[in-house]
């Protein structure tokens, strides 16, 4: 079958892409439009190291077909920082708290934390774990992690 | 020829006549929901050439009406959307609890209660709180809608009872009376992301006298598909849903499962826990009607 044309945005920019039936929305943002921010953990759905926002919903972007990518607005890390203002408080803190060590999964967790904190910029240590339970880090232990989104929780409400 | 295509049809005869079509043509066709089952399972087990036929633009499928009679719920709504709607939440808020033990946030934000049914695992987890809530599945066919009642839906492992050029709308679901309340609880040995070892669903109702008039129980992940357990409900119904009615509740579930050992469970161990969830549920939805009674 031919291939589909796909109109779609990402992180603010129109892009028109070609893709397969079968190809996910992933191997679009990495193999197609060239931003390879976005990693492949697993592709099941399971590691949250693909993690995207879809028309503001927070997905898993290798369980997401490439085709469904038309007529949606896609933000992926490549349009967390800003070039303005550098990087978002959920980066700075995940750097100042040392909270990576190979970095495959901190894509997946800077724009999950991100959503987060944009829905509850206070939220409680519980509330921050179950929302993160889909981001898997086989290096730091998670706890550096939970520290940064906290600190960077903390930055946001500084009446806390 | 590759033959992988992808289609989002706009209105339901649309989404008919491309299945209808693709069926006449010997093409295989596959819905696609959220795609949660659908993307893992062709990476997984098998990837051969298929049409996905997306049913997410439809209306009837995004589509929540909270009527007087009835509460008309969309097949293919993720389970993050149905729970920021807080007046479902105070309806049915153990079928909602089920939609959302299933996945983390970013499976959460794709995956439907239409494809959990669909896709018809014995663990399907919002399966037995949809059977307890009298549930009527709406079907989209070429001769206008039918409806299959839950417990009905689901005929073996992976198995229902849709046909080839069918799909699934949404749900009809009885507006609960006064004094109703819904519950689920499933085992699973982490505390998030993992499939149920068992599950138990349990809806009452509960009159002014503080007798149980209404019961349905519901067992899922302990036989090949969820299964309605009238006779739980029948030692219910007519007391007070009190310790020793629920225990017997229990025991009934016990009895109804037929489960399988595997890595998450042994036979003997399955029947037990099921049991023990069907009396922890029951409790929660007689509290739930209890409050409900006004
Ligand atoms: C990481 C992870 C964790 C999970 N955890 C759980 C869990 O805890 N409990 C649980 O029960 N499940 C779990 N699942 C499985 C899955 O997420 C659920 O079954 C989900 O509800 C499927 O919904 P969907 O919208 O993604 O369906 P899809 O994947 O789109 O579809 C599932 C099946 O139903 C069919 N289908 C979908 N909609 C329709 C329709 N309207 N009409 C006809 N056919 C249709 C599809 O063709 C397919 O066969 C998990 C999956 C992942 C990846
Ligand atoms: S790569 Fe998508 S969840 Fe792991
Ligand atoms: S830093 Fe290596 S997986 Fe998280």
């Amino acid at each position: 079958m031919s291939k589909i044309y796909v109109s779609t945005t990402v992180n603010g920019r129109p892009e028109d892409v070609l893709c397969e039936a079968h190809q996910t929305l992933l191997d679009l943002l990495r193999d197609e439009i060239g931003l390879t921010g976005t990693k492949e953990g697993c592709g099941t759905g399971d590691c949250g190291a693909c993690t995207v926002l879809l028309d503001d919903r927070l997905v898993c972007s290798c369980l997401v077909l490439a085709p469904e990518a038309d007529g949606k607005e896609i933000t992926t890390v490549e349009g967390i920082a800003d070039s303005q203002d550098g990087l978002h408080v959920v980066q700075q803190k995940l750097l100042e708290h040392a909270a990576l060590q190979c970095g495959v999964c901190t894509p997946g967790f800077v724009v999950a934390a991100k959503a987060l904190l944009d829905r509850d910029p206070n939220p409680d240590e519980k509330t921050i774990r179950y929302w993160l339970a889909g981001n898997l880090c086989r290096c730091t232990g998670y706890d550096k992690i939970i520290r940064a989104v906290q600190d960077a929780a903390q930055e946001l409400t500084p009446t806390k | 020829m590759s033959n992988f295509g992808y289609v989002a049809p706009a209105t339901v005869e649309e989404t008919l006549a491309v299945l209808q079509q693709a069926t006449d043509q010997g093409q295989r066709t596959q819905i696609l929901a959220g795609g949660t089952d659908v993307i893992v399972q062709f990476r997984s087990l098998d990837n051969s050439h298929r049409l996905f036929v997306d049913i997410k633009s439809l209306k009837e499928t995004n589509d929540v009406r909270i009527e007087n009679e009835h509460i008309f719920v969309g097949a293919a709504i993720p389970s993050g959307v149905l729970n920021e709607n807080a007046e479902l939440k105070a309806l049915f808020p153990g079928l909602l609890e089920a939609a959302d033990l299933i996945g983390s946030t970013q499976i959460q934000g794709r995956a439907s209660i239409g494809g959990n049914l669909c896709n018809s695992s014995p663990a399907g987890d919002t399966i037995p709180a949809l059977i307890v809530n009298s549930a009527l599945c709406v079907l989209a066919t070429n001769e206008g809608t039918r409806t299959v009642p839950t417990e009905n839906f689901v005929t073996g492992v992976g198995r229902n009872c849709l046909a080839a050029h069918e799909f699934l709308l949404g749900f009809q679901i009885p507006r609960p009376s006064a004094g109703t309340g819904d519950a689920y609880l499933r085992f699973i040995p982490r505390t998030e992301m993992d499939i149920a070892v068992a599950g138990a669903a349990v809806s009452l109702t509960i009159n002014h006298d503080g007798i149980c008039e209404r019961a349905r129980v519901s067992i899922g992940a302990v036989a090949p598909t969820p299964l309605l357990v009238s006779s739980a409900a029948e030692a219910l119904v007519g007391t007070t849903a009190d310790e020793d009615a629920l225990q017997q509740a229990a025991q009934a579930c016990s009895d109804a499962a037929q489960p399988i050992t595997d890595k998450r469970g042994t036979v003997e161990y399955r029947r037990k826990v099921v049991g023990v969830l069907c009396r922890r549920a029951g409790t929660i939805a007689r509290d739930r009607a209890l409050s409900n009674r006004n």
